[in-house]
């Protein structure tokens, strides 16, 4: 058995992106919104490995990380929470899909072009770019994000903070007849306007007049 | 060119395999520690049947739970029923590659090994919510939500204390970060990143769903959350990935703050020598600690949880990689010289 | 590493941003009722961008371009101009939303802040020199004017508006995303500039023309125009009037910097195309505007339609060369000015629990107050183009530069269906000089917010003392280009 390691490579690489498109396809022709949610996770998942095979290990992680590892589950989180109805059948069958099916074709074969005519000389046929030991691609990304797009950068940071601003001010109100607990008010309550500690001899026997003054 | 591909792969098995049994068996001896610290604490006697003082306990538990029928409730989606204990399993497993035990014994030395971490335990949520969905059962799902939502916001707040080990180290790589203590006690960064490390490790505490955060199990509320239908082989994978989580959180925050492998002394004494027994021995302590937890605190309170997390948890973090920020900028005591 | 001299042709973004942080904390400890201190806060912030921006230019040292951030952001006249007209835009936008959501009880010290985020991605955009930054501060005017729109939240009409807004604004991003990315795919940069230069020569590249086309469909989605304008009136009339405003204004001058960055700088060499296309999106804007106005009895979705035909002009200018650019800087610069006047108006006759957005509120306006009804007049008139108000010029530049290119028919469909819409802007003049009030209640609002609308609709008379001055700047920054 012999298997050098640019045809390794070579087979990692057809049988994950496969594993990507079929899942990628899965997504929009499951009839359930779990599976549909799941095959995406695992959608992600393939690219990260394409992007490995890549030597891009830092924006692999990230993809799992916040994408698989935040996003998804949120996702499936509203999902499962929103009890979504499986689709028929017969709601797949629209008259869209045909819609839908000639863009995704005109797309594809615009980029299929592109590729073929526009960069053909670029793409490098044979041969693998190796980077040298000790390449980190950490700090790479951490370069170019932080001195050439400074500004994009900081500005799509501003934006997450409008994200935030806009869906706690949307989202946040108090109802009517709501018993949720304030913390500080529990806190800061004086036990004096509660509570009455009457001081009393030892009795034998209580008559009704004194209890009912406990009670009080 | 050939032979070191295929020396490189039955080698890096040879590695797995032993890590993997390694950790199988902590965790089977960790039930039987936790079961005997928390009888300390109780004044009882603890497991002590099964072979002398009950040592073989574990054995039998994992025999029993083999040799039970897997059963699998009305309606329940079977695929996703029985490969959710799987996802909980692989995911701790996998986080363990990147574990250095000691100057160099590393399974995969990768330079982003943090995040790779990160990337690992923030997806053993699945199985959870997997496991919620797949049993059709109202108390599942109600665990598996509780849950999902307790991992992802902790995620949130473990993710901003493991910002600051990378600014206090300079580093992602997991080995280079220990490298970066290098030195006594004191110059670990459990002293510098102090709220950062109490932190990781409570909301380590969370993303596990141990006591006091368990409220996705909740015995006493919806019996046993997301693993309520699970019985048999099935249960006892999630068990061994609940331990196993335990103990990379653990093994994470003996690494990240308190120095991994070396020693707390100096000088040039055998018990100075950095070994991978400092590490074991630092893991633990945090171990003992989960344990401790779970026999002296009361659960908190779904809203106690998450105020605790956003509300507490992530402003400490952010406020304080700005002050490691600062020390690391003006070479601040015995760690930034 | 930045050096603090670096970032000073950033200062104006800088203070907008730190401001918009500011008011968002101080708008945590204000009352719904009242929050003064705000707004305060906001016009000042206003004024400050202006004397920043300003300082440059009136120091009479020679002012020259300046690209910093590695190449993402460009300060020059054409910018700065922009910038000061969206700064005076803002503060009027600010004092009307004072008033109208006191009328609501619902002053909130977000509103403001969001509205200084917005103002934020407004500048982005006019000062991006390179695809993301200009992508970027597009989604963050966007972002930020999903949220204003669906301010009130218990209102179906708002929350129906804001998701027909977000979604097409989304779907609209993504066009022009795709476009770029096509032209990216091409030429192998994002810069401005540089595309400028790569593509210089290939005016027949079908990458290019391809990404040009769905870059267009984006631009025409952000400004609302014609066959991409299905969002506009639903937008305006569910919006808070306090929003409606502010879209209508400001961000129609962001939109022209996109368009004028994106056709007029990188893609210059591809004019031939953008030319046809951007005279068949005019046309059908000013035919779809006018004649849809012609029909509505809300008057915010008169506006709405009355906007798709003002960009259309605007659009028509675009495509009469050097001249045609200067001229249709110079008619988006004066609609916004109307726009935001007319939209002042209908806070302002509005109270609590009331909005005066029917064409009928307004029924015997000259009775109830004389001199409110005169600046309506002022406004609608401007709009509609009779001269000699302001906006009878802005059109005329416009038509000029047109002719001057060749383009005699477009210039005549155009000036037909000017005339057709003036049909409804005289309708409402009918309506508030010769038709009996309904109602007799005062007018209330506070000596502010008069003197600014005031001011805003005596512009339409008062700019033409700056006139030439005024189209004479337009032709020197857009020269400079």
């Amino acid at each position: 058995m012999i298997i050098s390691p640019e045809l390794f490579q070579q087979i990692i690489f057809y049988v994950f992106a496969t594993f990507t498109i079929g899942s990628a396809m899965a997504v929009v022709t499951v009839k359930n919104t779990i599976y549909s949610a799941l095959f995406l996770v695992l959608c992600f998942f393939n690219t990260a490995v394409l992007w490995l095979l890549i030597e891009a290990e830092f924006l692999a992680i990230t993809l799992v990380l916040v994408y698989v590892g935040a996003v998804m589950v949120l996702f499936l989180f509203v999902v499962m929470m929103l009890d979504v109805k499986q689709a028929k059948a017969s709601q797949l069958k629209q008259s869209y899909t045909k819609a839908a099916l000639l863009i995704a074709a005109a797309m594809l074969v615009q980029l299929l072009i592109l590729f073929a005519y526009k960069l053909s000389g670029e793409i490098p046929s044979n041969e693998l770019v190796r980077q040298e030991q000790g390449y980190s691609n950490v700090a790479e990304v951490g370069m170019t994000l932080f001195t050439q797009y400074v500004y994009p950068f900081e500005i799509a940071a501003v934006i997450l903070l409008v994200a935030i601003v806009a869906a706690i001010m949307l989202t946040m109100r108090k109802r009517e007849g709501n018993k949720q607990m304030d913390a500080s008010k529990q806190i800061n309550i004086n036990p004096a306007e509660r509570l009455r500690v009457v001081s009393m001899k030892a009795e034998k026997a209580t008559t009704q007049a004194q209890s009912k003054e406990e009670e009080s | 060119m050939i032979e070191t591909l295929e020396f490189l792969i039955f080698d890096n098995l040879i590695y797995i395999l032993a890590i993997v049994l390694g950790v199988v068996l902590t965790v089977a001896y960790l039930t039987y520690f936790e079961r005997k610290v928390i009888a300390f604490m109780h004044a009882r006697m603890g497991p002590n049947r099964v072979g002398p003082r009950g040592l073989l306990q574990p054995f039998a538990d994992v025999l029993k739970l083999l040799t039970k029928e897997i059963i699998f409730p009305k309606n329940a989606n079977k695929f996703l029923f029985l490969i959710a204990p799987i996802i909980t399993l692989a995911t701790a497993f996998a986080a363990w590659a990147v574990v250095p035990f000691d100057d160099g014994w590393v399974l995969a030395d990768i330079n982003a090994g943090l995040v790779y971490v990160l990337a690992m335990t923030s997806l053993g949520v699945y199985g959870v919510i997997i496991a919620g969905w797949a049993s059709n059962s109202k108390y599942a799902l109600l665990g598996a939500l509780r849950s999902a939502a307790q991992i992802v916001s902790y995620e949130i707040a473990m993710g901003f204390a493991l910002v600051g080990v990378l600014v206090a180290a300079g580093t992602l790589n997991l080995s280079d970060i220990v490298r970066a203590q290098e030195g006594g006690f004191l110059n670990w960064f459990w002293l510098p990143l102090l709220p950062l490390f109490v932190i990781y490790y409570i909301s380590g505490v969370a993303e596990t769903n141990r006591a006091p955060f368990d409220v996705a199990e909740g015995e006493s509320e919806i019996v046993a959350g997301f693993h309520v239908e699970y019985s048999g082989a099935a249960f006892a994978l999630f068990f061994l990935g609940e331990y196993a989580n335990m103990i990379i959180i653990s093994a994470l925050t003996a690494l990240m703050f308190l120095g991994g492998w070396y020693s707390p002394f100096t000088g040039d004494s055998w018990i100075a020598q950095p070994s991978i027994f400092w590490f074991l021995a630092k893991t633990s302590i945090f171990l003992y600690a989960y344990f401790w937890f779970r026999a002296s605190l009361p659960r908190y309170r779904y809203d106690q949880i998450m105020r605790l997390g956003w509300k507490v948890f992530i402003p400490i973090t952010i406020v304080w990689i700005m002050v490691v920020a600062v020390m690391k900028v003006y070479h601040i005591g015995p760690w930034w010289n | 590493m930045f050096g603090w001299s670096e970032l000073v042709p950033a200062f104006p973004e800088i203070l907008v941003l730190s401001m918009a942080c500011v008011v968002l904390l101080v708008g945590l400890f204000t009352d719904k009722k009242k929050g003064g201190f705000i707004v305060f806060l906001s016009v000042i912030t206003m004024m400050f961008a202006a004397i920043l921006t300003l300082k440059d230019h009136v120091a009479g040292v020679e002012f020259t371009k300046t690209v910093i951030f590695n190449g993402t952001f460009i300060r020059d006249e054409f910018g700065d101009m922009l910038k000061v007209v969206v700064y005076l835009l803002m503060i009027s936008v600010f004092f009307y939303a004072k008033q109208y959501l006191r009328q609501h009880d619902n002053l909130q010290g977000e509103y403001f802040a969001l509205l200084l985020f917005a103002t934020l991605g407004i500048m982005v955009m006019i000062s991006g020199h390179n695809f993301i930054a200009l992508y970027l501060g597009l989604e963050l005017l966007a972002l930020s004017s999903y949220a204003l729109v669906a301010y009130n939240r218990n209102d179906l009409n708002g929350n129906e508006a804001a998701m027909k807004y977000f979604i097409l604004g989304a779907l609209a991003s993504g066009m022009l995303l795709y476009g770029m990315s096509l032209i990216y795919g091409a030429v192998g940069t994002l810069q401005i500039n540089e595309i400028s230069q790569a593509i210089a020569g290939q005016n027949n590249d079908m990458f290019l023309v391809l990404g040009l086309i769905f870059v267009i469909v984006g631009i025409g989605f952000k400004l609302g125009a014609a066959p991409f304008h299905m969002w506009v009136p639903d937008v305006y009339e569910g919006a808070p009037t306090a929003t409606t405003l502010f879209i209508a204004s400001a961000p129609k001058i962001a939109a022209f910097a996109l368009a004028v960055r994106i056709l007029g700088q990188s893609l210059d060499v591809l004019m031939i195309h953008w030319q046809s296309m951007l005279a068949t999106l005019a046309i059908v804007s000013i035919i779809v505007g006018n004649l849809f106005a012609l029909q509505q009895t809300n008057l915010k979705r008169l506006f709405a339609y009355s906007t798709i035909s003002h960009i259309g002009f605007m659009l028509l200018g675009l495509v009469g060369g050097a001249e045609g650019i200067a001229a249709s800087m110079f008619y988006i610069i004066v609609y916004t000015i109307m726009a935001v006047g007319g939209f002042g108006m209908i806070v302002l006759l509005s109270n609590k629990g009331m909005e005066a957005d029917q064409i009928a509120d307004f029924k015997g306006l000259n009775q109830r107050s004389g001199w409110y009804a005169f600046l309506m007049l002022l406004l609608v008139a401007s709009m509609a183009g009779f001269p000699p108000l302001i906006g009878f010029f802005s059109k005329l530049y416009v038509l000029k530069a047109v002719i001057d290119q060749g383009h005699i028919i477009l210039a005549a469909v155009a000036v037909i269906f000017a005339v057709i819409g003036a049909f409804y802007y005289l309708k409402i003049i009918k309506v508030m000089y010769f038709e009996e009030s309904e109602t007799d209640q005062a007018i209330d609002a506070s000596f502010d917010v008069k003197t600014v609308l005031s001011i805003n609709a005596l512009a339409q008379l008062g700019l033409l003392v700056l006139l030439p001055v005024l189209f004479q700047y337009c032709i020197r920054v857009t020269g400079s280009l």
